[in-house]
C-alpha cells in the first residue's frame, strides 16, 4: 500500500501540471484584465448575463485546453481526444481540480452524449460532432426525461412517427440542463405505442436550433434554473441522426445512463471542513458548540463518511491504477455524500439558531440546505440507486412488474403520470 | 497509486478463509457458546501451526517478520468466520505491547513462545464500568508488585500473562505479570457472548515486570494500533451478515415471490452494502497508517473503529431481521454474529469513546481535511 504514482504516472503528472499552471495564469490574468467580476463555475449563475458570460470563459478555456491535446483525454485522437487511460484522465483531473477553472456546461455532451456517439454513430457523424463537443465549441443536452417519466425512464411519450426518411417529433420532456444553451440534443422517443414498453423506443440527436423546439426554464427551489422544460411541435429529424435501430432505443439509453453514473460525483456544498469551522467559531449554552458531546458525536459521524467516500475514491483510482474499469459500487458516493450535504446543513443551521435565519452572510447553508433535495433526485434517486446497489453489485433479483410484455399503450397509469 | 493489498498478503489472506472454512470455524463458535471450554483449542493450534502467532514477530525472536497489513488480512477472516479463539487479545494487543515497550530481555522470553504458540497473553486496561482515563487507574505499581482489580479482562482465564495498566510515582505504567500463579485470582464470568471467555482480576501483590513506567502514551498507541485490526474483524463479521441476509432473502418466498426482490428488503441490503463499504474504505488508510507508522495513525485508527462498528451492529442487527422470527432463534446463525458484533464493540473502548477520540485528534493534528 502506498500512495506514490508509478514513474509514469509521475511523469505523465508534471506534465499535466506545468502544462496547466503556465497556461492556466495566462488564461487567468488576460481574464482578470477584462473583467473583474467573473467567477468561477463553482457559485451559481444569479441572472443570465452572468451565466453567459460564464459560459463565454468556460468556452475560452475549453478551446485552449482542446488546442494542446488536454481536451477528454481517454477519447481516442481522431475525435479530438488524447487516447489516454483511465488513470491518466483521473491524474488530469486532480491536477485540473486545483484550479478555479471555469466549466460546469460541457459535461453531459462529453461525459453522456460523446459515448453514445462513439457507439452508435457513423463515422462520417463523429468525425463532424465530436471533436467540437470536445473543443467546447458546441455544447449539447440530455433530453430523457418526461412529466409521466422520471424514474420509469422507459415510461416516455414523446412521440416519433417516420415519414419517408423524416421523422416527425411531439411531445415534452423535462429536467433538461441547460437546454436553453445547447446547439445539439440527444432524445429517447417512443416510436411504437403498441410494442411493449421498453421496446418501442427509439433514439436520435437533433439540432436544438430546430423549428417547432420551444424551451421554458424551471425555477427550483434554490432560486436557480438550471433546469428546463423542452416542447417539440412537429420537429423534424433525419433518419440519418437516429442512433441505434428503430425500436431498440432502450438499449442505447441505457448506455447513456451508465456513463451518467459514472459522471456524477459528490454533492459540493458544505461538508465536514465547514460544520467543524462552524462549531468552533459559535457558542451553544456557553461553551463553544464544538466542545459540546451532542455536536461532536454527530461531527464524527460526518467525519467517517467523508473519510469514507474520500478513501472509496482512492481504492476506484487504486484500481484503475491496476488497469480495472470501475463498476456500478460507483452508486454509493451520491447517496451518502447529498444525505451527507442536507443534514450538515440542517444542522449548520441549527448552531446558527435564530438568527441563522437570515440569509445574509449564511447563503451556505441555505443554499446547501435547498440545493440538497434536488442533488437527491438528479441522476437517479435515492431509492433508484439502492436498486442499482441491490440488483447490480448484490446481485438480487428486479422487483415485480406489472408493465412487461404489456402493450405500452395498455399499462395503467394514474393522475400523477399523465 | 496503490491502495490494495498485494497479490500475496490476498493469497494469504485466502488461505486463512481456506482453513476456517475447512474447520468449520462457525459450527466450532456454537460448540463454545453452548459448552463449557473456555476457547477452541483445535483451532487454536491450526492457526498456530499456519504460523499466524508470529506474523509481526521479528525473525529474530523467532517470529516470521512480516508486517501489520497481513495482521490485518487475518483479521478480517478470524472476524467473517466468528472465530472462538484469543488471538486479538494475545496479537494485537499482548504481542504488540511487548513489540513496542519492552526492553531485550523480555522480547527474548516473551516473544519465541508467543510466536510458536506456547503462550498466550492478554491486555489488562479497563478496571470497572467505562473507559478507564489516566486518572482512574487504581491498580497500583510499588517496588515490583501490583495490587488491584481489573474487570472483564478478554481471555484472562486462558492466558498465561497480561499486560496490566498500573499507576505508580510518576503516572501510569504497563506492567507483565505472569497470570499462573495464586498471586491474581481469576474469576469466569457469564458474559454476552460466550464464544470468548472474559474474566475478573483481584491482583494482590503480583510480581510485576516493567514494560514502561511513564506509559499513559503508549497505552493510547497500542490502542490504536488493535483498533485498526479490530475494525479489520468487524467488517470482516459485517460482510458476513450481509451475505447471510442476501442468501436467506434470496431463498424464501413470500407472497409468491422471493423476499428478496421487494424493495423494502433490497434497501435494507443496499444500506448494509453502504454502511460496510464506507468502512471498509475507512480500514483500508487505517491500515496505511498502521503499517507506516503514519503521524495519521490516531484519526486514521478511530475512524475505522468508529465506521466498523456502526458497519457490525447494522449489518448484524438487520440480518436477524431479514430472516424474520427463524432469526431470533437459538438455532439459527444470526445471533453468533450479534453477539459478535456487540463482544467487539465493548473490547478496547465503546463508539462513544472513539467517536471523542476522534474528535480530539482531529482537533490536536491540524490535519489537512
Amino acid at each position: 500500500m502506498d500512495f506514490n504514482d508509478t514513474q509514469e504516472e509521475a511523469k505523465f503528472r508534471k506534465e499535466a501540471s506545468e502544462w496547466l499552471k503556465t497556461n492556466f495564469d495566462k488564461f487567468d490574468s488576460e481574464r482578470s484584465a477584462t473583467d473583474k467580476s467573473s467567477k468561477s463555475s463553482a457559485e451559481p449563475s444569479k441572472t443570465p448575463m452572468d451565466e453567459s458570460k460564464s459560459l463565454e470563459l468556460a468556452k475560452k478555456w475549453q478551446t485552449i485546453k482542446y488546442d494542446a491535446g488536454w481536451a477528454c483525454l481517454h477519447w481516442p485522437k481522431d475525435y479530438g481526444g488524447r487516447d489516454a487511460t483511465p488513470i491518466e484522465r483521473v491524474i488530469w483531473s486532480q491536477e485540473e481540480s486545483k484550479f478555479p477553472i471555469p466549466g460546469g456546461f460541457f459535461e453531459i455532451g462529453q461525459g453522456m452524449a460523446g459515448p453514445v456517439m462513439m457507439m452508435y454513430a457513423t463515422e462520417e457523424q463523429k468525425k463532424e460532432h465530436l471533436p467540437p463537443m470536445a473543443k467546447g465549441e458546441k455544447i449539447w443536452c440530455q433530453l430523457f426525461s418526461e412529466p409521466g417519466a422520471g424514474s420509469d425512464l422507459a415510461g416516455i411519450k414523446t412521440k416519433a412517427e417516420l415519414d419517408g426518411d423524416t421523422w416527425t417529433i411531439n411531445g415534452q420532456k423535462v429536467w433538461t440542463s441547460g437546454a436553453h444553451y445547447s446547439d445539439w440534443g440527444i432524445l429517447v422517443t417512443r416510436s411504437d405505442f403498441d410494442a411493449p414498453k421498453h421496446k418501442g423506443l427509439t433514439y436520435f440527436f437533433l439540432d436544438m436550433k430546430s423549428p417547432g423546439i420551444e424551451i421554458r426554464p424551471i425555477k427550483q427551489i434554490n432560486g436557480g434554473a438550471n433546469f428546463n422544460e423542452v416542447y417539440f411541435t412537429d420537429v423534424k429529424i433525419p433518419d440519418s441522426q437516429r442512433l441505434g435501430d428503430v425500436g431498440d432505443g432502450w438499449r442505447v439509453a441505457l448506455t447513456t445512463l451508465m456513463n451518467e453514473r459514472l459522471a456524477v460525483g459528490d454533492a459540493s456544498g458544505v461538508d465536514f471542513k465547514e460544520i467543524f469551522e462552524l462549531a468552533k467559531e459559535n457558542d451553544f449554552y456557553g461553551e463553544p458548540a464544538v466542545k459540546n458531546s451532542a455536536v461532536r458525536e454527530k461531527l464524527a459521524d460526518w467525519y467517517c463518511e467523508y473519510s469514507g467516500l474520500k478513501n472509496t475514491k482512492m481504492r476506484r483510482i487504486s484500481a484503475l491504477s491496476k488497469g480495472d474499469t470501475p463498476g456500478p459500487e460507483a452508486s454509493i458516493t451520491k447517496i451518502v455524500s447529498a444525505n451527507k450535504l442536507q443534514d450538515i446543513a440542517n444542522f449548520g443551521m441549527d448552531i446558527l439558531d435564530q438568527a441563522g435565519i437570515n440569509s445574509d452572510g449564511n447563503m451556505k447553508y441555505h443554499g446547501s440546505l435547498l440545493g440538497a433535495p434536488l442533488i437527491r433526485i438528479a441522476g437517479g434517486t435515492d431509492e433508484i440507486l439502492r436498486n442499482i446497489i441491490a440488483e447490480q453489485v448484490l446481485g438480487m433479483p428486479q422487483d415485480v412488474r406489472l408493465d412487461k410484455n404489456v402493450p405500452f399503450n395498455e399499462i395503467p397509469t394514474g393522475d400523477k403520470s399523465n | 497509486m496503490n491502495f490494495e493489498f498485494s497479490d500475496e498478503q490476498m493469497a494469504m489472506k485466502e488461505e486463512v478463509k481456506k482453513l476456517l472454512d475447512k474447520e468449520n470455524s462457525l459450527k466450532r463458535n456454537r460448540t463454545i457458546l453452548e459448552g463449557e471450554e473456555k476457547f477452541d483449542k483445535e483451532l487454536w493450534d491450526s492457526l498456530v501451526a499456519m504460523g499466524l502467532t508470529a506474523v509481526t514477530i521479528p525473525e529474530e525472536y523467532g517470529g516470521i517478520g512480516m508486517g501489520y497489513l497481513e495482521l490485518c488480512v487475518i483479521a478480517e477472516e478470524l472476524g467473517r468466520a466468528i472465530a472462538p479463539v484469543p488471538y486479538s487479545s494475545s496479537v494485537y494487543l499482548a504481542t504488540t505491547a511487548i513489540l513496542n515497550c519492552a526492553d531485550e530481555e523480555l522480547k527474548k522470553a516473551y516473544l519465541p513462545k508467543l510466536a510458536s504458540g506456547e503462550i498466550i497473553g492478554t491486555f489488562a486496561h479497563a478496571e470497572s464500568s467505562g473507559f478507564p482515563l489516566e486518572k482512574s487507574i487504581n491498580c497500583n505499581y510499588t517496588s515490583g508488585k501490583i495490587s488491584g482489580l481489573k474487570a472483564a479482562v478478554p481471555d484472562a482465564d486462558v492466558a498465561d500473562f497480561a499486560i496490566v495498566s498500573a499507576k505508580n510515582d510518576s503516572g501510569v505504567g504497563l506492567y507483565l505479570i505472569d497470570l499462573n500463579t495464586d498471586k491474581t485470582k481469576i474469576s469466569s464470568l457469564d458474559t454476552f457472548d460466550p464464544s470468548r471467555s472474559h474474566a475478573n482480576l483481584d491482583i494482590s501483590e503480583a510480581a510485576a515486570k516493567e514494560l514502561v513506567s511513564d506509559g499513559w502514551l503508549e497505552i493510547e498507541k497500542i490502542l490504536d494500533q488493535s483498533a485498526v485490526l479490530f475494525s479489520f474483524e468487524q467488517i470482516g463479521g459485517a460482510e458476513a451478515a450481509m451475505n447471510m441476509a442476501k442468501d436467506y432473502a434470496q431463498g424464501r418466498y413470500a407472497f409468491g415471490r422471493s423476499i428478496a426482490s421487494f424493495q423494502a428488503i433490497k434497501h435494507k441490503v443496499a444500506d448494509m452494502y453502504i454502511s460496510l463499504q464506507l468502512a471498509r474504505s475507512n480500514c483500508y488508510f487505517g491500515a496505511w497508517a498502521l503499517s507506516n507508522e503514519a503521524a495519521e495513525l490516531p484519526t486514521a485508527a478511530a475512524t475505522a473503529r468508529v465506521s466498523a462498528t456502526k458497519a457490525f451492529y447494522e449489518c448484524s442487527k438487520e440480518n436477524i431481521q431479514t430472516h424474520g422470527g427463524m432469526g431470533a432463534t437459538w438455532e439459527f446463525d444470526c445471533h453468533l454474529f450479534y453477539r459478535r458484533s456487540r463482544l467487539l464493540a465493548s473490547n478496547i473502548g465503546s463508539q462513544g469513546v472513539w467517536k471523542e477520540k476522534l474528535i480530539s485528534s482531529i482537533e490536536k493534528s491540524n490535519l489537512q481535511i
